[in-house]
């Protein structure tokens, strides 16, 4: 059972359309609505919550429609806006309890969840501070606990990771993976960054200019492209001359090597050279695509390999999510180093 | 953050009851209340609210000490009155509490956090009207009732009498508060900043006043007693005074009030059409502030 779909959504501003035959059905697990500003990702949460009437087509949230039963999706999902959104005099735990409470639940079960929230959102001792004094990363938090205290099945998070520095960002991620995976509540987050998103969500929905440009599980946008990055500290240049001549597919990025993989042999065939040349293998590592890629050239395919993989990352501040999984980090720099 | 690691005591679902819309309107209507006095704010958000009470109660107080002393019945206060001799006061209470309900949350954008709960917008509105009232009903009824109090210890004559003026003045202390709050908050709700709100509350009363009272000024020096009296409709103040005097059996404190017999009526409509017009406003106002 899809936990949002629409069908033919469509919201038109006097002089803007917001949301263009927009049909899309996601099930539940942690999903990533990405779009750059402006693309109607605010508009359709909007919608989502039953808070705005669209124009044309129909939605549903949690098999609630979001036109009749707005007060009944707004019982069974929590909403986490972009902006600011706290009153600076209260504490943490006052204001979760008050919207713990707005959400019907009784006082003392109020208290008792906003404790718990609190705690899993990761706010401690300062939870009795008044808000006025928390930093960007603590007010997210508290903007993320008044979401879930009602323990909804669906918590909408819009741009949850604005504002932080790349520690908090990696934290908020985390903590939406969690909320997904072992509070076993539906997430929908959005992003105006792509990269962000693949190690958060099960599934993408990438909207530009109120139109659906792909939806799909991110399973599908970072299998395995069949490409090796292959490091090594000196000799580059060699290693891949020599890769080449065995009939592998080679070619340059910056101070790697990415090697198309032909079947198990290419491994052996990358060790052996290795070792004839007398290098020091840094790292080998099979790369996947990043969700910018397959945004930037669509379709999807065996083709896409041949793409360079950089021309296709969309300008504009490159979140920490695109380094890539670093299987050798820092560590292996230093060895590098040492040599 | 270096608290971030403590997270693995498990997530455990809510399956409790939810109660519905009733005890939402409840909880927020205590929530309003409770804001209005500065409760669960800190302390320096007591001091405004909780100073007024007392420069609310001193002349009550004072009051019911010259009646103990001089043994003179006559010196105790009309309770009707009360309000009107103290309004500069209520005025204060109402310019510096009314933000703090009508603005505050959109001016940090709280709002849409309501309304994307199972939160009615209608509701929502009532809730803040109906705490700004009863603490201002609070504020007023409170020496009221030690004047009337004072007044039965030092054994006044016609207590009957008394009693009846007392819970008389009742219903207008419950009339002010209603139209006062309804005109607070609404002029409260369009400055989002609480310092303007204050002012802004302040100038709608003090303005409105003076107006009305060198209309009223003028049309006395030209004998013209039942035009000064409607004009007192349009200051809070003499409004409600004229419903107390036409309808409630109160004596006239405001300098004039609109002839008897459609004066009483037509007062308690404009009273009515202030606050059912504000609530229009105030709703208006929300769902804007409500917009994500």
């Amino acid at each position: 059972m899809p936990i949002i779909a629409t069908q033919g959504l469509t919201m038109r501003f006097p002089g803007v359309t917001a949301l263009h035959d927009l049909t899309v059905a996601v099930e539940p697990g942690v999903v990533g609505l990405v779009g750059a500003n402006g693309a109607g990702k605010s508009t359709l949460i909007k919608i989502l919550l039953g808070l705005l009437p669209a124009t044309a087509g129909q939605a549903s949230v949690l098999d609630l429609d979001v036109a009749r039963q707005g007060p009944l999706i707004r019982e069974r999902v929590g909403y986490m806006p972009e902006y600011d959104c706290l009153p600076p005099d209260v504490s943490a735990t006052e204001f979760v309890v008050h919207m713990a409470r707005m959400s019907g639940l009784p006082p003392t079960s109020a208290r008792e969840r906003a404790a718990d929230t609190l705690r899993h959102v990761g706010l401690y001792e300062e939870r009795y501070r008044p808000i006025g004094g928390y930093s960007t990363g603590m007010r997210q938090r508290v903007k993320l606990a008044q979401a879930l205290v009602h323990d909804p099945r669906l918590v909408f998070l819009d741009e949850p990771t604005n504002g932080l520095d790349p520690a908090g960002r990696d934290e908020m991620l985390d903590l939406i993976r969690r909320i997904g995976t072992e509070f076993g509540i539906s997430v929908l987050v959005t992003s105006h960054l792509l990269g962000e998103l693949e190690r958060t969500c099960d599934h993408v929905v990438i909207i530009d200019g109120g139109r659906l440009l792909r939806s799909q599980a991110v399973e599908a946008f970072t299998t395995d492209s069949g490409t090796l990055t292959v490091e090594v500290e000196e000799g580059r240049d060699a290693l891949g001359h020599r890769l080449a001549a065995a009939g592998l597919a080679v070619r340059p990025d910056g101070r790697l090597l990415l090697v198309d993989v032909a079947g198990e042999h290419t491994y052996d065939l990358i060790r052996d050279a290795v070792v004839e040349l007398d290098l020091s293998l840094i790292r080998m590592e099979r790369r996947r695509h990043h969700i910018e890629e397959v945004f930037a050239t669509p379709p999807p395919g065996p083709g896409t390999a041949t793409v360079p993989p950089h021309a296709a990352v969309p300008p504009g501040p490159v979140p920490p999510g695109v380094v890539g999984p670093g299987v050798v980090g820092p560590g292996g720099i230093e060895r590098g180093h040492g040599a | 953050m270096s608290a971030g690691t403590i997270h693995d005591i498990g997530y455990r679902h809510y399956d409790g009851r939810r109660l519905s819309r009733p005890y939402v309107l409840r909880s927020l209507y205590v929530h309003n209340l409770r804001a209005a006095w500065g409760l669960g704010r800190p302390a320096r958000a007591k001091v405004m609210p909780f100073l007024l009470v007392a420069i609310m109660l001193l002349p009550a107080a004072g009051d019911v000490a010259v009646v103990a002393v001089s043994k003179e019945p006559s010196t105790l206060w009309r309770y009707s009155a009360y309000p009107v001799y103290l309004q500069v006061v209520i005025a204060i209470f109402l310019a510096t509490q009314a933000p703090v309900l009508a603005s505050r949350e959109l001016r940090f954008h709280v709002v849409p956090l309501y309304f994307s709960r199972p939160v009615g917008q209608l509701d929502f509105v009532l809730a803040k009207l109906a705490a700004m009232t009863s603490a201002l009903f609070l504020l007023m009824a409170t020496p009221v009732t030690v004047l009337y109090v004072g007044g039965l210890v030092n054994k006044v004559p016609d207590s009957v009498d008394h009693a009846l003026r007392y819970l008389g003045a009742l219903v207008g202390v419950g009339l002010f508060a209603v139209v006062l709050a309804a005109l607070g908050l609404v002029v409260a709700a369009f400055t989002p900043r609480r310092g303007f709100g204050v002012a802004a509350v302040i100038a709608v009363f003090m303005l409105s006043s003076a107006f009305v009272l060198i209309i009223q000024g003028i049309a006395e020096a030209e004998t013209n007693f039942a035009f000064s009296g409607w004009m007192g409709l349009f200051t809070p103040f003499n409004l409600v005074d004229a419903v107390q005097v036409r309808l409630l059996g109160a004596e006239k404190t405001a300098v004039a009030v609109p002839p008897a017999p459609l004066g009483g009526p037509v007062a308690l409509l404009v009273c009515l059409a202030v606050v059912l017009g504000s609530t229009a406003v105030l709703y208006r106002r929300f769902r804007k502030g409500a917009d994500l």
